[in-house]
C-alpha cells in the first residue's frame, strides 16, 4: 500500500495509460463489428465466410501479432498504436460474431411491422434494427471490454506501458507489492469500463430494463407496482 | 375503391398463391376476406400497400395502379393492423402511435397530441400511452395497434387477423370496438381471418376464399347465409353442422330462439 502511495503519481500515469489503449480498440472495434455484422446476418452465404475470418483473426496470440504489425503497417516497433491496432482486430474478431447474431435477434414480425407502417430502409435500419440488436451488442461489447482491458498489459512485454509494465517491472525486481498493485488497477479498470457500459445500456434502452422487469421474479413486480395493475388489467383493463 | 384485376401470385420458389382474383371492394365499406390458412388471403391484403407484388394483373386504388407508386409513400398513406399489433418494443405506446406522423414528416408535438387523440379513441388513457407495448396486456396492445393504423387518418386501413392472438372474450370486445369506430370514420377497411364468426360480425361484403385465391362466394353475410354458393361455402358458414339452422319455440308465454340440436341461441323480440 504504502509502495502504491509513494509512486501514486507512475502508478496514475500508467492507469490512465491502460484506460485509452483499452477504450480506443473498444470504441475503433464495436464501430467496425457492427455494420460487418448487420451485413452478415443480411447475407447467410456470406455469413459463415465473415465469421471464420473474425474466428481466425482471433487466434493469432497477441505477441505474435504485437511484434509482426510494425512490419505490416509501418509504425516504430515501441509505438503504442501497434498495441492499439492488434487489440482493434481482436475486439472486431469477438463482436462481428455478435453483431451479427444480435440483428438476428430482432424479432421478423417488428421488422417487417416497420415497413408496412412506412419506414424505409434506412430510417429502419437506424431507427429499428440498431435500437433492438442494442442488448445483444451490449452484451458482446462487455466481453471484448474485460478481454482487452487484460490484454492490454501483454504490450509491456514489448514495451508499450500500461499497467502490465507493473508485472514486468516487479517480476525482473522479483517485487510482488508493485506486481498485486498492477493487477488491482487493471481489475478495477475492467470493473469501472464495464459499469460505464451498463449504466449506458440502462440510459439508451430504457425498454430493456422495463421488459426485465416485467418477467422478473414477484418480488420485482411489487417492486414495480405491476400487481396493481395487472390486478386492473384482469377484472376488465381490456374494456 | 380498390379493384383486384386478374390478379396472380406466383412466389420465386414456386408457390403459387393466387391464381387470378378479380374483385371491387367499395369505398367506405369493411370487407373481409375470410377463409383457411394457404388461402391468399394475407397475400391479396399485402399487395393493396406493396407489402406483396402480383406477379400478374392489377391492384388499383381509386383508379391508380399502386405499382405505379413509391412503396413507402404508399404505405405511409395506408394503416396497416397485424396480428400480435408488431409494435415496436422499443418505443412508448404514445410514439409507436406517433410513427406514421412523424415519418411523414409532422412536428414532434403535433404527433404526440394527435396520437394521444387517437389513443383515448380506442379507449386507452394517458397513464398507459407512457407505457412500453410489453407492459400491456395482448388486447391492449392490439388497441394500440389499431390506433397506430388510424394515426395518419388513411383512407384505407388494412388488418391482418389483428384479433387473432387474443382471448375469445377481448376478441368479442374489440369487434364491437372496430364496428363503433367504423360507424364513426368511415373507412375503407380490408379485414382478414379465418374466422367466419368474426366475418360476418365485422363485413359488410365478405369474400370466401378456397385454396389459391380462388372466390368460392361474395356477398353480405345475410345473402351468403341465405343463398350459400355451393356446398364448400355451406359447410364453410357452418350451415351443414346445425349450428345455424335456427327455429322459434314457444317458453312461458316467450318465442325462443334454438339450434338444430336444441341448444337456445336467444330470445325473439317483438
Amino acid at each position: 500500500m504504502e509502495w502504491a502511495w509513494r509512486n501514486r503519481d507512475q502508478v496514475l500515469e500508467l492507469f490512465w495509460q491502460h484506460t485509452w489503449l483499452s477504450v480506443v480498440p473498444l470504441v475503433v472495434g464495436f464501430l467496425l463489428a457492427v455494420p460487418i455484422g448487420w451485413y452478415a446476418s443480411r447475407h447467410p452465404r456470406l455469413r459463415g465466410t465473415l465469421l471464420g475470418v473474425g474466428s481466425v483473426l482471433y487466434t493469432i496470440p497477441s505477441l505474435a501479432l504485437f511484434v509482426t504489425l510494425p512490419g505490416i503497417i509501418g509504425t516504430g516497433f515501441l509505438d503504442p498504436l501497434n498495441v492499439v491496432v492488434a487489440l482493434s482486430i481482436y475486439a472486431v474478431a469477438i463482436m462481428v460474431r455478435t453483431a451479427a447474431d444480435a440483428f438476428e435477434s430482432v424479432s421478423p414480425a417488428v421488422l417487417d411491422s416497420a415497413t408496412a407502417t412506412g419506414y424505409s430502409s434506412r430510417q429502419r435500419g437506424f431507427g429499428v434494427e440498431l435500437p433492438l440488436a442494442g442488448p445483444v451488442l451490449l452484451a458482446g461489447i462487455r466481453v471484448v471490454s474485460v478481454s482487452t482491458v487484460s490484454l492490454v498489459s501483454v504490450g509491456a512485454l514489448i514495451g508499450v506501458a500500461s499497467l502490465g509494465s507493473l508485472f514486468t517491472n516487479g517480476y525482473r525486481r522479483d517485487f510482488l507489492t508493485e506486481i498485486v498493485v498492477g493487477l488491482v488497477g487493471i481489475v478495477v479498470l475492467a470493473l469501472v469500463l464495464d459499469a460505464l457500459l451498463v449504466l449506458a445500456g440502462r440510459v439508451l434502452m430504457p425498454w430493456d430494463r422495463h421488459s426485465e422487469r416485467a418477467k422478473g421474479p414477484f418480488w420485482r413486480r411489487f417492486a414495480g407496482g405491476r400487481v396493481a395493475e395487472s390486478g386492473t388489467m384482469a377484472l376488465g383493463g381490456d374494456a | 375503391m380498390i379493384e383486384y384485376r386478374s390478379v396472380g401470385k406466383t412466389f420465386p420458389d414456386g408457390t403459387q398463391a393466387v391464381a387470378s382474383f378479380d374483385l371491387t371492394i367499395p369505398s367506405r365499406t369493411t370487407t373481409v376476406f375470410v377463409g383457411s390458412s394457404g388461402c391468399g388471403k394475407t397475400t391479396l391484403l399485402r399487395m393493396v400497400n406493396r407489402m406483396v407484388d402480383p406477379s400478374a394483373g392489377q391492384v388499383l386504388i381509386d383508379d391508380v395502379d399502386v405499382a405505379t407508386q413509391d412503396p413507402v409513400a404508399l404505405r405511409r398513406s395506408i394503416g396497416y393492423v397485424m396480428q400480435h399489433a408488431g409494435l415496436l418494443p422499443h418505443r412508448k405506446v404514445v410514439d409507436n402511435v406517433a410513427t406514421v406522423l412523424r415519418l411523414n414528416g409532422t412536428g414532434k408535438g403535433a404527433a404526440r397530441e394527435r396520437a394521444l387523440e387517437v389513443l383515448s379513441t380506442v379507449g386507452l388513457d394517458e397513464s398507459q400511452s407512457r407505457k412500453y407495448p410489453g407492459q400491456l396486456s395482448g388486447g391492449q396492445q392490439q388497441r394500440v395497434g389499431v390506433a397506430r393504423g388510424l394515426a395518419a387518418d388513411p383512407n384505407i386501413l388494412l388488418m391482418d387477423e389483428p384479433f387473432g392472438a387474443v382471448d375469445p372474450i377481448v376478441r368479442l370486445e374489440l369487434q364491437a370496438e372496430l364496428r363503433r369506430l367504423q360507424t364513426q370514420l368511415d373507412k375503407t377497411i380490408v379485414f382478414v381471418t379465418h374466422d367466419i364468426d368474426e366475418a360476418f360480425a365485422l363485413g359488410d361484403q365478405v369474400v370466401i376464399l378456397k385454396k389459391g385465391g380462388e372466390v368460392a362466394q361474395v356477398g353480405a353475410p345475410a345473402d351468403i347465409l341465405a343463398q350459400p354458393a355451393d356446398d364448400f361455402v355451406a359447410s364453410f358458414v357452418g350451415l351443414d353442422k346445425g349450428g345455424r339452422s335456427l327455429h322459434v319455440e314457444e317458453r312461458e308465454g316467450r318465442k325462443v330462439v334454438v339450434d338444430a340440436s336444441g341448444r337456445p341461441a336467444g330470445v325473439l323480440e317483438g
